[in-house]
Parts: structure tokens; C-alpha cells; sequence
């Protein structure tokens, strides 16, 4: 018996309301890839210049910025180490008091509480970042130099990271990587209780009627089952320290010529985004394309860690995939 | 007077203000199937959670009366709920795997979760899988994610995960209800089994199966607004045959509920 042939159906809108909102909801989510296309695209023409002078690599990780010899020196290498370092530290404070945020949230605090907690670290989320460099200068900078200090004495002989020769511990990546943790643990948080929020309480009850306790069930079930998701917030955020210019400027002493590796308490370090804030107002024609070149190298590697996120949050959860 | 292994005595249950249990007095004795049953909105499975303190996570829970195991209360002050769950395993209606574990790492999961270190987890496994007659499926595959497993599968494999703490008694709170006939059938074997080693308390909406597998069963309603309670309580084929209660003879006989 022959088969009756394929009718057709109707895979494409066929009203105009329906065409119209396909059209509108397209052009809005191509236009994300060709925004990102543009911007990168615009931003190296400017900075082609600079990297015609000089070979990439030596200009990503060779040290020193100075205008004022001749021939110019324009090298990121210690800026670049700066913002991963500080970015780095920042989430690592970050995630433990995130993470314990939104568990409080989630599943300990009554309901009151509960939504008015998540009301308010989520307005520590809307606090403008020059506000909070000047919490960071005003402030805390003090208050972290002397705990940076107590750290330093108690610990700096035996810890290569705490130990600081200077006799300052103002304006160090340990002051500028806990006003960067401030900024993101509210979007740590907010992520993370979101994820929580849909980890299946019929999993949790499983867990707690086998004699888990809430530190065995959280560690063992809902952390597994949440990681992929919170690991995704995490490297967001990385992505918003690794940019963080105004409140790193004001509490951290950049310093250009040479690389400060892993001395957290000492008075130097660097960040790629408060180089070109420090640096832009009175930059000479071909100290702007050199700022502009540092503004893509930040680019590609923000855009880097965000890929490495989405893959590992795809990797991390082969369950959720359908 | 027989010596009853789980007894439950006075037991109360409110959430808020709102009282939902009133004065429930029962006796699992041991090596028997008791059966709960009764119109949704009942108590059942309230009570059920109480017999081994899950209840007590529903905020605003209440409780008032005595659970006796052994002899002992387990809502006693010195008494930590945690230790009352690995001696009273439970398994809920829908199947819940962990989905970031093997088959294997499910099996062991609670004694992980509760910090008791066995030696022997290895033989664990297999007696666990065993006892739930679910171990020649799955012995090839026991590094396989368990959410690979079928809804039946996954169901016999939280009952493998409760009888690895090795728990005295074992509450099951509707555990067919998402399953199919088939796999309904296997676990009221297994059930059948289980029973030979330790005490089982059953909430149940299918009345075949009170009957096919329980010794005793109890009736529960909750009329008109009021906290739920025992209506009848007996032999199971006295309940369904020679009810005393008239509410009890319609229920058994589907004229509610």
C-alpha cells in the first residue's frame, strides 16, 4: 500500500502578529553576535597601530609603560597579571560567603527574612562602582591595611603570599581583591540561590531521611547537583572583577615596570581596566592606541572566560541535558 | 500482650495553628506489613513522617504525643532526629535518585551523608541491590548514572539506598504511585521479602495492594475540617471484609475518596 505524501505544515508563523514578533524576536537575538562582532571588530582598527609597532605577545606580557621615553614603552604584562590576580583572589572571598548567603536564604531563613535579605544583596549589587572605591579609599583601606598587617606579622614569615618588606600595607591586591569580592558576591549569590531554588527538594528530603545532616546533605547533594550553575555565576563574576576599573583605581597603587606575582599585602600591583582609566586623560596619540590594544586584550580574555563558563556549565550537568 | 516493635502513641500534628493529626494511637509489630490508607488530605502521610521526624522540617510543625521504637522515644531529648533516620529508612512516592551519583555511589549515598564508614561498602552494594532484587539488571552497569535507570528501577534503587543504612523499619509513603503495573508488582515482591527482616509501614491509595501485601491497615480521614484521625484499625482482611465502621466499609468499597 503506497504512503499519502508529506503534507505540508506550518513550522513557520503564518500570522502577521506571529511573523512580526518572529521577526522582532530574531533580530534581537542576532543582533547580540553582530554587537560583539562590532565592538571587537572597531576597537582592534583603532588599536591595530599599536600592534603593528610591536609584537603581540611582548606587548600582553613585557613590563613597563612610559611616555616619556623615546621610543615609547607600552607593555601590559604586570596590568594583565594584576586583573587576573585580583579577580582571582576577589572570588575566591567571594564564593564561601556567597555561597552561605543564599543557603541561608534558600533554605534557612524564615520567609520574612528571607525576602528581605535577597532585597538587599541584591541592592549590593546596584551600588555604582565608584561609590564603592571610595568606600575602598575612604573606608575600608584602613581597616584592611591593619588586618593586612596582622595577617602579615602572624603569618608573612612562613607564607611567602603575606610576607611585605614595604612597610605599608596600603593600596596592595589584598585591599583591591576584597573591595572587588564585595562587588560580586551579591552576583554570586543571587545566581546561586536562583540555582538552589530549583535543586528537587525530593532529592533533599531523600538525603535528610537517609541521616544526612544540613552540612553532609549540602555538601554531598545540593552542591553536586548546583555546581555546574554556580560555577557558571562564579566565572560571570570573574568576567565582572577581571573589568572592575573605578574601585580598583582608587585602592590600589599600579605599578607598571615589574610583575608583582604573588605578594598580596605589598603596595603594587596592576589591573588592565584602571590602566586605561589611569592613563587615558593625558595619553599622547600613540599612548591611546596602546590603551585601546590593552582594551582588547581585556576583551578577548573576558570573552575566553565566559566561553570556558559555558562549556564547563553545559559539562558540568550531562543530567540536565536533554 | 504482644511486644510492638514501633508504636505510636497520642500522636498530634499541627502545622501553624492549623491542627491536622489528632490523638493517633498505632502498633507496628514486627516483621508485618501495616498498611495506611484514606482520602487524600487525610494525615497519612503526615503521620507516616513522623514516625521517623521528617515532618519536623515543615516549618511551622508541630507535634505532640509519643513514637516508640523499642521502647524508646524518638522524639526524647537526648535523641538526635538524624540517628532516628538511619534506624527508620524511608522511601517517598516519587522516585529521587541522586542525579549527580552512580548506582553504585546511591547505594552507599546515606552512609556518606551520615558519616558512618563501613569497610565492606563493596559487598554493601550488592547485598543492598540484592535485597531489592534489583541486582542482576544493574551489576554491569553500577558505575552508570542512576538517573539512567527506568522510574521503576530508579524506585528500587532508593529502597536498595534505605536497607544499605540497614534500618529497623522501613516507611514507604505511596512508593507505586508513579510507577507502572509491572514494576507495582516487583516492589510489592520485594516488599513481601523485606518484611521476613524488619517492620514495614506502607501509605497506600490502592486498595489491591493494601490487600495483596499488608498484615494490618489502618483508616484515616479527616471529616469536615477536622484534624485527621483513626477511623478502624485491625487485621487487613477484617478491614476490608468485616469492617466495624460504616465510614470505613464505604471507603474500602470506592464509594469516596
Amino acid at each position: 500500500m503506497s504512503v499519502p505524501t508529506q503534507r505540508k505544515l506550518l513550522a513557520k508563523p503564518a500570522r502577521t502578529a506571529d511573523k512580526i514578533f518572529f521577526a522582532v524576536a530574531k533580530a534581537a537575538g542576532y543582533s547580540s553576535f553582530v554587537i560583539i562582532g562590532l565592538i571587537l571588530f572597531f576597537l582592534s582598527i583603532r588599536a591595530w597601530p599599536a600592534f603593528e609597532r610591536q609584537n603581540i605577545l611582548e606587548f600582553a606580557f613585557g613590563t613597563g609603560w612610559d611616555n616619556t621615553l623615546d621610543p615609547a614603552v607600552f607593555n601590559i604584562g604586570p596590568m594583565l597579571w594584576g586583573s587576573l590576580l585580583i579577580a582571582a583572589i576577589g572570588v575566591v572571598i567571594a564564593v564561601p560567603m556567597a555561597i552561605s548567603i543564599a543557603y541561608f536564604i534558600e533554605f534557612l531563613a524564615p520567609k520574612p527574612i528571607a525576602k528581605t535579605a535577597t532585597v538587599i544583596v541584591d541592592l549590593l549589587a546596584a551600588i555604582p562602582s565608584v561609590v564603592l572605591g571610595l568606600w575602598g579609599l575612604g573606608v575600608f583601606t584602613p581597616v584592611g591595611a591593619h588586618w593586612a598587617q596582622m595577617l602579615g606579622d602572624a603569618l608573612g614569615g612562613f607564607i611567602p603570599f603575606l610576607s611585605n618588606d614595604t612597610g605599608t600595607y596600603l593600596r596592595s591586591p589584598f585591599i583591591a581583591s576584597i573591595v572587588v569580592a564585595v562587588m560580586i558576591v551579591p552576583l554570586i549569590s543571587s545566581v546561586t540561590r536562583e540555582i538552589f531554588s530549583q535543586v528537587d527538594k525530593e532529592i533533599i528530603k531523600g538525603a535528610l531521611a537517609l541521616g544526612g545532616t544540613r552540612e553532609s546533605v549540602l555538601r554531598r547533594v545540593i552542591l553536586p547537583t548546583s555546581a555546574g550553575g554556580i560555577l557558571g555565576g562564579v566565572l560571570l563574576a570573574l568576567g565582572r572583577a577581571m573589568g572592575e576599573t573605578v574601585a580598583i583605581f582608587f585602592v590600589l597603587n599600579l605599578v607598571f615596570d615589574e610583575y608583582n606575582w604573588f605578594n598580596l599585602l605589598e603596595p603594587q600591583g596592576g589591573a588592565i581596566a584602571s590602566l586605561i582609566l589611569a592613563r587615558f586623560g593625558e595619553a599622547t596619540p600613540e599612548e591611546v592606541e596602546a590603551l585601546l590594544a590593552a582594551g582588547v586584550v581585556l576583551f578577548v580574555i573576558t570573552l575566553i572566560i565566559n566561553a570556558i563558563a559555558s562549556y564547563i556549565v553545559q559539562k558540568a550537568q550531562p543530567w540536565r541535558r536533554d | 500482650m504482644a511486644n510492638f516493635h514501633l508504636e505510636a502513641k497520642d500522636v498530634n500534628v499541627w502545622f501553624g495553628a492549623r491542627h491536622v493529626l489528632k490523638n493517633v494511637n498505632l502498633q507496628f509489630p514486627e516483621n508485618q506489613v501495616t498498611a495506611l490508607i484514606g482520602p487524600s488530605g487525610c494525615g497519612k502521610s503526615t503521620f507516616i513522617r513522623t514516625l521517623n521526624r521528617m515532618h519536623e522540617l515543615i516549618p511551622g510543625a508541630g507535634f505532640a504525643g509519643e513514637v516508640l521504637l523499642d521502647g524508646k522515644d524518638i522524639y526524647g531529648e537526648a535523641v538526635d532526629p538524624v540517628d532516628v533516620r538511619i534506624k527508620i529508612g524511608m522511601v517517598f512516592q516519587k522516585p529521587n535518585p541522586f542525579p549527580t551519583m552512580s548506582i553504585k555511589e546511591n547505594v552507599i549515598s546515606g552512609l556518606k551523608l551520615s558519616g558512618i564508614s563501613r569497610p565492606d561498602a563493596g559487598d554493601l552494594v550488592e547485598q543492598s541491590l540484592v535485597r531489592a532484587s534489583m541486582w542482576n539488571e544493574v551489576k554491569d552497569r553500577l558505575n552508570d548514572p542512576a538517573i539512567s535507570l527506568s522510574g521503576g528501577q530508579q524506585q528500587r534503587l532508593c529502597i536498595a539506598r534505605s536497607l544499605a543504612m540497614d534500618p529497623d523499619v522501613l516507611l514507604m509513603d505511596e512508593p507505586c504511585s508513579a510507577l507502572d503495573p509491572g514494576s507495582t508488582r516487583r516492589i510489592e515482591e520485594t516488599i513481601l521479602e523485606l518484611k521476613e527482616s524488619m517492620t514495614i509501614v506502607i501509605v497506600t491509595h490502592n486498595m489491591q495492594q493494601a490487600q495483596r501485601i499488608s498484615d494490618r491497615t489502618a483508616f484515616f480521614l479527616a471529616e469536615d475540617n477536622t484534624p485527621g484521625h483513626v477511623v478502624e484499625f485491625g487485621e487487613t482482611q477484617q478491614i476490608f471484609y468485616g469492617p466495624i465502621d460504616p465510614r470505613t466499609n464505604e471507603y474500602v468499597n470506592g464509594r469516596f475518596g
